[in-house]
C-alpha cells in the first residue's frame, strides 16, 4: 500500500466541531495542563516542609490575584478532567457508547464542571469569611 | 482464525508484547484518583488562606499524610502514563520521542519523590 493512499484521520479544519470530539480533545488538553500544574502542588508541599518563611512566600504567591487566576484555571481543568474521566471509566466498562448517550453524558460533564468549580470557589471564599 | 498462540492469548499479549497491564494500571489509578481528588479539593478549600501552623498541623496528621502520599503516587503514576500516551501519539521523530518519554518518566518520578519526602518530613518533624 502506497503511503499516499493510506486513510487519514479526520482533519480538524474540515470537520464541524462535535460534542464528542471537542470533549475528547479537552480531556487531553486539561490532562497536560494539570500535569504541568503539579509543579505548584509540589512547591506548596515543599514550602510547608521548609519552614515558616518559605511557606509565607508560597502563600503570598498563591494568594495573589495572579495565583488565584491560575488556581481558578486549575480547578476548572481539574473538575473537567475528573468528570470526563468518570465518563471515560463508564465507557471502559462498556456503558454509554451510543451517540445520543455520549452527547448527553458530555452535556452532564460540562454542567458538572461548571457547578463543581463555582461551588468550590464559593465554599473557598466562605471558608475565609468573605460573606 | 487467530494466529495468536494460546500462551500469548492467555497472557494478554498483543502486538505491543506487553499485554493490557499498562491499560489496566491506568484505569485503576484513575479510579483511585476520583475519591482522592475530591478529598484533596475539599481539604484545600477548608485550608484557604491557612497560615504555616494550620498547614503543618493538617499535613502532620497520619491520616492526611497517608492520603497525601497516596494522592501523590497515584497522581504522578497517572500523569506519567498519560503523558507517555500523548507523546507516543504526537511525537513521530524517534529520537525526540524516546528523549521525551525518558524525560516524562524522570520528571514525574523526581516530583513524586520530592512530594512524598515533603509530607514525611512534616509528619515526622512536627
Amino acid at each position: 500500500m502506497s503511503v499516499q493512499n493510506r486513510p487519514l484521520s479526520p482533519h480538524l479544519q474540515v470537520w464541524r466541531p462535535q460534542m464528542t470530539m471537542v470533549l475528547s480533545f479537552g480531556h487531553r488538553a486539561t490532562g497536560v495542563a494539570l500535569a504541568a500544574g503539579t509543579f505548584l502542588l509540589i512547591y506548596w508541599l515543599v514550602a510547608a516542609a521548609s519552614g515558616a518563611e518559605a511557606f509565607e512566600t508560597a502563600r503570598g504567591l498563591i494568594g495573589s490575584w495572579f495565583g488565584r487566576l491560575f488556581l481558578f484555571g486549575w480547578s476548572l481543568a481539574l473538575f473537567y478532567h475528573l468528570c470526563n474521566g468518570i465518563r471515560h471509566l463508564f465507557w471502559d466498562a462498556g456503558i454509554g457508547y451510543e451517540l445520543p448517550d455520549a452527547n448527553r453524558s458530555g452535556l452532564a460533564v460540562l454542567a458538572g464542571t461548571a457547578i463543581l468549580t463555582l461551588a468550590t470557589w464559593i465554599a473557598g471564599y466562605a471558608a475565609r469569611g468573605a460573606f | 482464525m487467530s494466529l495468536r498462540s494460546p500462551l500469548g492469548r492467555i497472557k494478554g499479549l498483543g502486538i505491543a508484547h506487553e499485554g493490557v497491564g499498562h491499560w489496566w494500571a491506568h484505569r485503576l489509578g484513575s479510579l483511585a484518583l476520583v475519591p482522592l481528588t475530591i478529598w484533596f479539593v475539599a481539604s484545600v478549600v477548608s485550608l484557604a488562606g491557612a497560615d504555616y501552623f494550620t498547614m503543618r498541623e493538617w499535613m502532620g496528621s497520619p491520616v492526611v499524610a497517608g492520603l497525601l502520599i497516596m494522592l501523590i503516587v497515584a497522581c504522578f503514576h497517572h500523569a506519567a502514563i498519560s503523558l507517555s500516551v500523548v507523546i507516543e501519539d504526537y511525537v513521530h521523530h524517534e529520537a525526540a520521542k524516546i528523549a521525551s518519554l525518558i524525560a516524562v518518566k524522570a520528571v514525574t518520578m523526581v516530583l513524586a519523590l520530592i512530594g512524598v519526602l515533603a509530607v514525611l518530613s512534616v509528619l515526622f518533624g512536627n
